[in-house]
């Protein structure tokens, strides 16, 4: 549906974006993580129309962002961060100005601002001016903005930024009823928010894609790596390292606590089998009591630090 | 192309939004005192039942007080960063410099109506000559447009109002004086200079002579200063 082809931009010197190639489908969340100054909000502008790109093309539905400017806009809904609304409006007036420009007509106009009111909950806030409003509300202004057309595709930049915890969950609550039906793109950095909401994850570092794929997937590119929690009673410390360093795939054993007794370890496996039935048959030889055993896949967390080291 | 519609509603929210600050009753009130105190502090003086001196007074005052009028036009979206919001809407450049041109327009416009009132004054103590002061009002909507052409060109440069207000003010300043400072120029460049004077084609419609000259030099200042503006925003992208 939207189709980024080797897309580059530059500010003077400084190369904020890579040479991308990304293709977004029809129907699905897509998140855009990567750290601060990744080039996150960069890609998203050029699809929007407000920047240009300094070389490559970005197309949607088959029309190109440097010549159906236009219509391109009109399929899409932006939500820019931190929600730069006009401050000096009402909401009121802000909601029926966007809903003037977006064509909406006097009937479909009132109606479908009542709609965006409900979905947003924006009933106490209507006669308060925009500069008022508190982030939460502001954020979700700004939502209202972005879906006053109910448009095809929906691009939200960092859209929890700011908010408090309730506010979060209520505007996760919203971008994930809109995305069964929308193309949606939201970009964040906050991990926890990919895993919640999306259901296609893009990083980008230093103005390059490094990993592209569903989460799901991507926890089990990882699956080469992971650690196998035990804890045990009656080995001892140098007894037990010696014992499971030897189960190939263990590369080290570390020791994480010791309490009433029993101590427990940390195994890192680099290995992409299960090692978990050697490890627990070379304890059985050694007739320890095996308390706790658990495996520990890499976490997300890892393996976004892992590809956006600097 | 620019669409009317679009055109329209930009257009009404600029127009509106000005007078909800305080800002837009102040400008008026300066324009009005300053315009007033200078005025009919030589009128009884100059005897004449004419509003010349009125007129002849505009380019000046125009120069510093329209640039203030639309320093914020475009600095405070880059500031507050609804220009994001605004070019990712289904707008052209077109559709956003022409309706905040119109707001500016009509601002300056609104802004001469107390005026009126100077005509009216004037006409009763004299026979006043109604085809001047049709002229005067005319060629001061026409020099009041193309000076907001030219403040919206400076508000498209920078995020910073003051800065805008000072290039926009440093320009209409410059292209009001440049026909009294014929003196010091070049003898062959003179008539080129003359023309490009605002006052010198301002003067000619006060007095209730509509050349096309003139009509043709205002028009094609607005389309300049707009046009710079397009190609200002243009490369800010």
């Amino acid at each position: 549906m939207i189709e980024l082809s080797d897309l580059t931009k530059y500010y003077g010197e400084l190369c904020a974006l890579d040479h991308i190639n990304l293709t977004i489908e029809k129907g699905k969340i897509l998140g855009l993580l990567g750290p601060n100054g990744a080039g996150k909000t960069t890609a998203l502008r050029i699809i929007t129309g407000y920047l240009r790109p300094t070389s490559g093309t970005v197309t949607a539905k088959g029309l190109s962002i440097d010549r159906d400017a236009l219509a391109i806009k009109r399929m899409i809904g932006y939500l820019p961060e931190s929600a730069p609304l006009y401050h000096d409006m009402l909401v009121y007036d802000y909601l029926h100005y966007v809903a003037d420009i977006r064509d909406l007509g006097d009937n479909g106009k009132n109606q479908r601002i009542r709609e965006l009111v409900d979905i947003c909950g924006l009933r106490g806030v209507m006669h308060r001016s925009i500069n008022e409003l508190s982030k939460g509300y502001k954020q979700r202004v700004g939502l209202a903005h972005a879906m006053m057309s109910d448009p095809e595709i929906l691009i939200l930049d960092e859209p929890t930024s700011g908010l408090d915890p309730n506010q979060i969950v209520e505007i996760r609550g919203i971008i994930k009823k809109i995305g069964s039906e929308k193309t949606v793109i939201l970009s964040t950095h906050i991990l926890s928010e990919v895993e919640a909401t999306c259901d296609r994850v893009v990083i980008i570092n230093r103005g390059k894609i490094v990993a592209d794929g569903s989460t799901l997937d991507l926890k089990k590119e990882s699956q080469s790596e992971y650690s196998l929690n035990i804890s045990l009673r009656g080995g001892e410390v140098d007894a037990v390292r010696g014992a499971l360093s030897l189960v190939e795939g263990v590369s080290e054993v570390q020791q994480t606590g010791s309490e009433d007794g029993a101590r427990s370890f940390k195994l890192l496996c680099h290995t992409s089998e299960d090692i978990r039935e050697q490890v627990y048959r070379k304890i059985k030889e050694q007739d320890w009591v095996l308390l706790e055993f658990s495996q520990e896949m890499k976490s997300f967390e890892k393996i976004f630090r892992e590809l956006t080291r600097e | 192309m620019a669409v009317a519609g679009n055109v329209a509603h930009i257009f009404k929210r600029e127009f509106r939004v000005y007078f909800i600050s305080p800002i837009a009753y102040i400008v008026i009130a300066i324009f009005l005192v300053l315009t007033g105190w200078f005025f009919f502090s030589t009128f009884f003086l100059y005897a004449q039942a004419e509003l010349r001196n009125f007129f002849s007074l505009l380019p000046i005052i125009f120069s510093f007080i329209v640039p203030a009028v639309t320093m914020r036009l475009f600095s405070e979206e880059y500031n507050v960063g609804s220009y994001e919001i605004l070019v990712t809407l289904p707008v052209t450049y077109r559709d956003i410099i022409a309706g905040k041109f119109f707001a500016a327009v009509a601002f300056v416009a609104i802004m001469m109506v107390p005026t009126l009132c100077y005509a009216v004054s004037v006409a009763f103590l004299g026979e006043l000559d109604w085809g001047p002061v049709f002229g005067g009002y005319l060629g001061a909507v026409l020099l009041g447009a193309s000076f907001s052409a030219v403040g919206i060109f400076a508000s498209a440069l920078t995020r910073n109002q003051i800065i805008a207000f000072i290039i926009g003010m440093i320009i209409c300043f410059a292209l009001t004086i440049i026909d009294k400072l014929l003196f010091f120029l070049p003898e062959t460049m003179l008539g080129f200079f003359q023309y490009i004077g605002a006052d010198y084609h301002f003067e000619n419609i006060s007095k209730g002579i509509l050349d096309s000259r003139d009509i043709l030099y205002f028009f094609s200042l607005i389309f300049i200063a707009l046009y710079a503006a397009h190609l200002t925003i243009q490369e800010k992208s």
